[in-house]
């Protein structure tokens, strides 16, 4: 391919600084590539052409009189839906949202549109970022652009499978219990779910305030860590936010995985593993392995219960967090109810989703008077001994490597009627929010026709670590150089 | 583990302010059910002497505490189902 949607961040970026192209052609070309594939993807719930060509256009201007190139220059990037942008609407692919237009941006969008990113639309999700597959949408079913009868993964379905597609090089998904990392795996592209605190959580529509977690997505390592260092670092807005220092994540990529060791809990990859995706895992720690790396085996005892731990903290904290969406601040409102109680309950029954009210009944349930000790405070305790889990692993290797998702994308209506079998898709990429531990989610291959993929979990703020080693194995690999045919 | 009943499920809606319909709490107290009997493995670790944990990273919790302007009025207000005079409209509350 040599389409310029064909081509990464880094090499847009290099062309447009050095003026060998400008932002607007780069802009045009991912608009025409989007026209081209969208009515088959349905990854977009807008498209802002006018406002990202003007965006490219003064920058072009910008870079003409002479003002140095940022980091992101003339990079087009698609934003998931659950980030706000002053003027815009923000659906959170919910109808409780309808009409609701924030009067605010959020900083990891602010920190991307400062350094010359062109924000070309807003993504499909799963209603308030829950669900395992984007069919939780309330607008669109999002293809997988590798089998157009599966499913992208979720909840930042519609972002991965933009970037798969190429009518962006980046995009931005949220990361509460895998958003990021699964969808990245089913569409087989690259996510990067960062440490808890790393990226700004202002302007982020909140899940589950204690996991939730912004990150790009993009087609290489690469680009990934071109986007994080621009992401990163500490915003007053938001308290959970780390007053860590960001290193510039691009200067790791070389680095190699000369004696790095990665810890592996074969005993907790024994049981419901598609066969042909934990043999591209298998093949993958080779791939590390024959680059320098060291395989050890770790032991990760209390991960079984992850699952179970993730979806009381979660709906917990969702139930909190969604009591806001009650008729009278914003969004949809109930016509015509008899009183404050009808209007709150009518609106909500109407607004949401049969996912975000189970989830929202569970949250309330776990919560509940009588069974707050047994739910609740009780999962909070297991989470810490996951937490313990990993600092133990972490003192015999410098990541942890597991499948990111148990199998490959599964077809449209699979597990829509089963909540629970969605919800155990969720095995590997849980643990990491409950640590508050950084992940990055790679290719690795294909079974049957469609992406297989894996991820390195790392120390808290160690996502140099991470992207050093997937660097490597991109370096060996060309998983991540193949696209979809569409 | 208690069974989960659509009485538990109606107890718990209305703490929650939804209304669901005759289905959905038929539904829900199913799969609800189904949920909490899968989260009972957890009931069977010793978590006696472990401390909850609630954040990741506390670091940086703190600022402090200095006034400073909030969201413009009538930009909050463009949002707004209904409004008045620069206030929110509900249904009477008092009185009605």
């Amino acid at each position: 391919m040599s389409a310029l949607h064909a081509l990464s961040a880094t090499e847009i970026r290099r062309k447009v600084a050095a003026r060998a192209l400008s932002a607007e052609e780069v802009t045009k070309a991912h608009l025409e590539r989007l026209k081209a594939v969208e009515p088959r993807l349905d990854a977009y719930l807008v498209v802002l052409e006018e406002r990202a060509l003007a965006r490219a256009r003064a920058l072009d201007q910008a870079l003409a009189e002479g003002r140095p190139a940022p980091p992101l220059a003339g990079v087009p990037v698609a934003l998931k839906d659950v980030l706000d942008v002053e003027g815009l609407p923000t659906t959170c692919g919910s109808r409780i949202l309808e009409g609701y237009r924030p009067p605010f941006t959020a900083t990891a969008v602010a920190r991307l549109e400062a350094a010359g990113a062109v924000v070309i639309g807003k993504t499909n999700m799963d209603e308030f970022a829950m669900g395992s597959s984007t069919e939780n949408s309330a607008y669109k079913k999002t293809k997988n652009p590798w089998d157009l009868g599966r499913v992208p993964g979720g909840s930042s379905g519609g972002s991965a499978a933009a970037v798969a597609a190429g009518t962006a090089p980046i995009a931005l998904g949220t990361d509460t219990g895998g958003s990021i990392r699964q969808p990245a795996a089913l569409c087989g592209v690259v996510g990067l779910k960062p440490t808890y605190g790393r990226v700004s959580r202002y302007g982020l529509v909140a899940f589950a305030s204690s996991l939730d977690q912004v990150g790009p997505l993009a087609r290489s390592v690469e680009d990934v860590a071109l986007a994080a260092s621009v992401l990163c670092g500490h915003d007053p807005l938001d308290s959970t936010s780390a007053p860590v220092p960001v290193p510039d994540f691009t200067a790791v990529l070389g680095g190699g995985a000369r004696d790095a060791r990665v810890g592996v809990p074969w005993g907790f990859l024994e049981h419901g593993v598609d066969e042909g995706q934990l043999a591209r895992f298998r093949e993958a720690l080779g791939v590390l392995e024959k680059a320098g790396a060291r395989l050890v085996d770790v032991e990760l005892p209390h991960l079984p219960h992850a699952i179970a731990t993730y979806y009381i903290v979660a709906t917990a904290e969702a139930s909190s967090n969604l009591a806001r969406y009650d008729g009278v601040r914003y969004g949809l409102r109930a016509r015509q109810p008899a009183d404050l109680g009808g209007l709150y309950g009518q609106t909500r029954d109407r607004g949401f989703g049969p996912e975000v009210k189970r989830r929202i009944i569970l949250g309330t349930f776990v919560l509940s008077s009588g069974y707050y000790d047994a739910y609740y405070l009780r999962a909070q305790k297991v989470r810490t001994l996951i937490r313990r889990d990993f600092e133990e692993a972490f003192r015999a290797c410098d990541v942890v490597a597991m499948p990111t998702s148990p199998v490959p994308a599964f077809r449209f209506g699979e597990k829509t009627e089963d909540p629970l079998q969605m919800y155990l898709a969720d095995i590997f990429t849980v643990p990491a929010n409950l640590a508050g531990i950084p992940g990055l989610a790679l290719p690795c291959g294909f079974v049957g026709g469609l992406p297989a993929g894996f991820q390195l979990l790392g120390r808290p703020f160690d996502e140099e670590t991470l992207l050093r080693l997937g660097a490597a194995y991109q370096a060996e690999t060309d998983h991540h150089r193949r696209s979809p045919k569409l | 583990m208690p069974k989960v009943t659509v009485e538990t499920v109606d107890h718990v809606a209305r703490l929650a302010r939804l209304s669901l319909s005759e289905e959905e709490r038929v539904l829900f107290a199913r799969q609800l059910d189904q949920i909490l009997e899968y989260a009972e493995s957890i009931q069977a670790l010793d978590t006696k002497a472990v401390e909850p944990m609630s954040h990741a990273f506390t670091a940086g919790a703190f600022r402090e505490d200095v006034p400073r302007e909030g969201l413009p009025r009538d930009r909050v207000l463009e949002s707004a189902p209904d409004a008045q005079d620069g206030l929110f409209r509900v249904p009477r509350v008092i009185g009605g």
